[in-house]
C-alpha cells in the first residue's frame, strides 16, 4: 500500500478511537467538564498526565533540536523531566489537600484577594495560550506533510482539528482519550526508534545504541557522529554548547520550575482520590515520560547522522561524494513540497552541499572544492522526527504511525491546555468573580466559547511562530516559571506572605519576563515589533530569551517576601489554612464551594 | 499542634535532601562539572554528557518513588495519614 493510504488509514482509524471515547465518558456535570471523576488510579492517572504533557515539542520537536544542538539541547531533556520532582516535592500533595478545581482559585484563598486570583488567571491566560502555538506549529508541520499542503493551510485544517476535538469533551472524556493517545504516541515513538538503533548499531534498545559501537567496524556509533559533522565544520556532537553555561543553566531551570507552575499539569493533582495517590501519581507520570525523553537522545543523534550521511555520501571533498540533486530521495522532495525544506544550487554542479558556511576555516577549505556555501539554505527542525523514519527507509506503515504518533501528542496538550483556559475564564473569571449565580449550562457554554477564542488566537501566532515548537513551548514555562510557580510555592511553604505581596510578586515576575521576551522576540511575537532583536550580543548576561523566567521568578520570590516583610501579616485564618494543608490527614474530595 | 509542627521538620528535611541529589545530577553533572565528568568515558560519550542526557532521568524517577515511600511512612509515623 502506498504511504498516502496508509497514513489516512492509521490517522483515520486513531483519531475514530479518540472521537469514539470523548463521546463515550461525555461531560455531563461541570465536576465532569474541570476534572475527571475521583476514581482516576494513580497509574492510569499518570499515563494521561504524561499525554496531556508530552506535546508536539516533545514529540515533534525536541529530537529535531537534539539532532542539530547536541549536547546543547540537554537542557530540554533535563528542564522537562526534573519540573516534576519540583511538583511531586513541593506542590502536588499540597494542592490536591486544598482540593479545589483550579489553580487561580487556590492563589485567591490561599491569598484571600479577588485582585490575585485576576492576576493568576491572566498569567495562566498568558502561559497557556503562547504554550497552544507551539503546538499549533507542530500540527502545522504535520498536517502540511500529512495532506502534502504548505504549512499554512497544514496549520488551518489542524485548527479545525482541535476545535471539534476540545469544544466536545472536558477532563472526563480527555482522561480516558488520553491514556489512548499515551499509546498511541509511545508506540509510534519508540517503534522507528528501535528500528534505527538495530540497523545503525545492531542494539535494538535505543538508550543503548547511543553508548554501541557501529554494526560495521568497531567505532562508537556517538564518536562517529561526532567526526560526520565535524568533518563538514560543524561543532562537534557531544560537546556543542547551547549559548553559554550560564545560558544552559537558566534554560533548565526555567523549564523545571516552569513545569511545575503549567496549569493543565497540576489541574491533573485535583483528580486524584488521596494525597497519597497525588505524590505516587508524579512518580507514575515521569515514568511515562521518561520512556520518551530517554529515548529522544538516541532518535536525534542517528537521525542527524543519517541524514548527514545521506546527502554526503563519501569522502570530503570528493566531488561525487555530494549526492546529486536529481537524485535526491522521495522524503526530500515530499518536504520541499511544505516549504520547510529549501535547497538552492549555489555553485551550479546540479550537487548538494549541506556544510557549516558560517565556519570561517572550513568555509575556507570548502572554497577550494569549488563550494560557495551551504546549499541547504532551509532545514526547519521540527521535521527532524516525522522525516527520520523515512531518512532511514524504514517500511511505509512506520512512517504513517510516526505521523499519528505526532497528531496524538499534539492534540492531547493542546485539549488539555484548551480547557485550562476555559476553566479560568468560565470558572474563575465568571462564576467566581464577576457573576456568581450563573446557571451550569451557562458556564459550561462560557468555557467552550473561551475554547474557540483560545484556537482562533494560536492558530493566528502559529502562522509566524517566535521559534521552532519547543522554542515557544519553553517561552510559555519561563512564563509560568517566573509567576505561577513562585506564587504556589510560597502559599505553601511561607505564612507570611501576603497578598499584597503575593499580587506585587506575580505582576514583577511575569513582567520582567514578557518585557525580555517581547524586546527580542516582538510584541505577542508580531514579527518586526522586536526592538532588540533577537541576538546574543543584546541578551542580559547572554541568556536567551527562552531561558528568562528563571530570572522572572527570582525577581518574584524577592519582590513578594520583601513586599509581605513591609505589610500587614496574613490574618490568622490563613495561617491555620496553610498548617492544615501541609498535613495529609482530613483531606477531602475535590469539591466546590 | 507540636505533633503536626515536628511532622513538617521532619518533611523538609527529606525534601531538602533529595532537591540537593536533584540539583547535583541535573545542574552540577549535566552542566556545571561537565566537562571533567566527561573524562570518564562510558561506551563512547562522557559521563557528564550521559548525565545530562541520560542518567539525570533515571535519578529523578527514583528520587520521586523514595520520597513517595518515605512520605507514607512519615504520614503514619505521626499519624496524620489519611483513611
Amino acid at each position: 500500500m502506498d504511504l498516502t493510504t496508509l497514513t489516512y488509514i492509521f490517522v483515520g482509524s486513531t483519531f475514530a478511537l479518540y472521537i469514539g471515547i470523548a463521546f463515550w465518558a461525555r461531560a455531563a456535570t461541570t465536576g465532569d467538564f474541570y476534572v475527571a471523576g475521583k476514581g482516576v488510579h494513580p497509574v492510569a492517572n499518570g499515563m494521561a498526565t504524561a499525554a496531556d504533557w508530552m506535546s508536539a515539542a516533545s514529540f515533534i520537536s525536541m529530537a529535531g533540536l537534539i539532532a542539530f544542538n547536541g549536547y546543547g539541547a540537554s537542557v530540554f531533556l533535563m528542564g522537562w523531566t526534573g519540573g516534576y520532582v519540583l511538583l511531586a516535592l513541593l506542590l502536588a500533595p499540597y494542592l490536591r489537600k486544598f482540593g479545589k478545581f483550579t489553580v487561580p482559585e487556590f492563589i485567591g484563598e490561599r491569598y484571600y484577594s479577588r485582585t490575585a486570583r485576576i492576576v493568576a488567571v491572566i498569567c495562566l491566560i498568558l502561559a497557556s495560550i503562547t504554550y497552544v502555538i507551539g503546538q499549533m506549529k507542530g500540527i502545522g508541520v504535520a498536517f502540511s506533510r500529512f495532506l502534502e499542503t504548505d504549512y499554512d493551510t497544514g496549520l488551518y485544517i489542524g485548527m479545525g482539528i482541535v476545535f471539534i476535538y476540545s469544544v466536545l469533551g472536558g477532563m472526563k472524556g480527555i482522561t480516558y482519550t488520553q491514556i489512548a493517545q499515551y499509546c498511541v504516541l509511545i508506540f509510534a515513538y519508540t517503534v522507528p526508534a528501535v528500528f534505527i538503533s538495530l540497523n545503525i548499531t545492531g542494539n535494538p534498545i535505543p538508550q543503548l545504541g547511543i553508548l554501541s559501537t557501529m554494526s560495521e567496524g568497531s567505532t562508537y556509533m556517538m564518536d562517529k557522529l561526532n567526526l560526520v559533522v565535524s568533518e563538514l565544520g560543524f561543532n562537534e556532537y557531544t560537546t556543542q554548547i547551547l549559548g553559554s553555561k550560564l545560558n544552559m543553566f537558566a534554560y533548565t531551570l526555567t523549564l523545571m520550575i516552569g513545569t511545575a507552575g503549567l496549569p493543565h499539569v497540576i489541574i491533573r493533582f485535583f483528580t486524584v482520590p488521596r494525597v497519597k495517590d497525588a505524590r505516587s501519581t508524579a512518580g507514575w507520570a515521569l515514568v511515562f515520560i521518561a520512556i520518551l525523553y530517554t529515548t529522544a537522545p538516541a532518535v536525534g543523534s542517528m537521525a542527524r547522522l543519517n541524514m548527514m550521511n545521506t546527502i554526503q555520501t563519501g569522502p570530503v571533498g570528493e566531488v561525487t561524494a555530494n549526492i546529486e540533486y536529481k537524485d535526491r530521495p522521495q522524503w526530500f522532495k515530499n518536504w520541499e513540497a511544505t516549504g520547510l525544506l529549501k535547497f538552492e544550487d549555489k555553485n551550479g554542479d546540479g550537487r548538494i552541499q549541506y556544510y557549516n558556511d558560517k565556519n570561517k576555516d572550513f568555509a575556507e577549505k570548502a572554497k577550494s572544492f569549488g563550494w560557495k556555501g551551504n546549499e541547504m539554505v532551509k532545514v526547519d527542525r521540527d521535521i527532524m522526527v516525522l522525516a527520520n523514519p523515512e531518512i532511514a527507509k524504514l517500511p511505509n506503515w512506520v512512517i504513517a504511525l510516526v505521523v499519528a504518533g505526532g497528531l496524538a501528542a499534539a492534540l492531547s496538550t493542546a485539549a488539555g491546555l484548551l480547557l485550562a483556559i476555559a476553566s479560568s475564564i468560565s470558572h474563575d473569571l465568571l462564576k467566581g468573580i464577576f457573576k456568581p449565580d450563573i446557571s451550569e449550562p451557562q458556564e459550561l457554554m462560557a468555557g467552550r466559547l473561551a475554547m474557540v477564542g483560545a484556537i482562533a488566537a494560536a492558530g493566528y501566532f502559529g502562522l509566524h511562530p517566535p521559534d521552532f515548537a519547543a522554542g515557544t513551548v519553553a517561552i510559555a514555562f519561563g512564563l509560568a516559571a517566573s509567576s505561577i510557580f513562585p506564587a504556589l510555592m510560597m502559599g505553601i511553604f511561607n505564612k507570611n506572605v501576603n497578598r499584597t505581596g503575593a499580587v506585587a510578586g506575580m505582576v514583577t515576575g511575569i513582567g520582567i519576563t514578557m518585557l525580555y521576551v517581547f524586546q527580542h522576540k516582538g510584541i505577542m511575537f508580531i514579527p518586526g515589533t522586536a526592538y532588540l532583536g533577537d541576538m546574543s550580543p543584546n541578551w542580559f548576561l547572554g541568556i536567551s530569551p527562552n531561558a528568562f523566567g528563571c530570572v522572572g521568578a527570582l525577581a518574584n520570590f524577592m519582590v513578594a517576601i520583601f513586599v509581605s516583610k513591609v505589610t500587614q501579616a496574613p490574618p490568622e485564618h490563613i495561617q491555620h489554612l496553610v498548617e492544615d494543608i501541609r498535613v495529609p490527614a482530613g483531606a477531602s474530595s475535590a469539591s466546590e464551594h | 499542634m507540636k505533633n503536626n509542627s515536628d511532622y513538617w521538620k521532619e518533611n523538609l528535611r527529606l525534601v531538602v535532601t533529595l532537591l540537593a541529589i536533584w540539583f547535583a545530577v541535573s545542574f552540577l553533572f549535566g552542566i556545571i562539572l561537565v566537562d571533567v565528568l566527561n573524562n570518564i568515558r562510558i561506551g563512547g560519550v562522557g559521563l557528564g554528557f550521559w548525565f545530562a542526557q541520560q542518567g539525570s532521568i533515571y535519578v529523578f524517577l527514583a528520587l520521586i518513588f523514595v520520597y513517595t515511600k518515605k512520605m507514607n511512612k512519615l504520614d503514619r509515623k505521626y499519624n496524620v495519614h489519611e483513611d
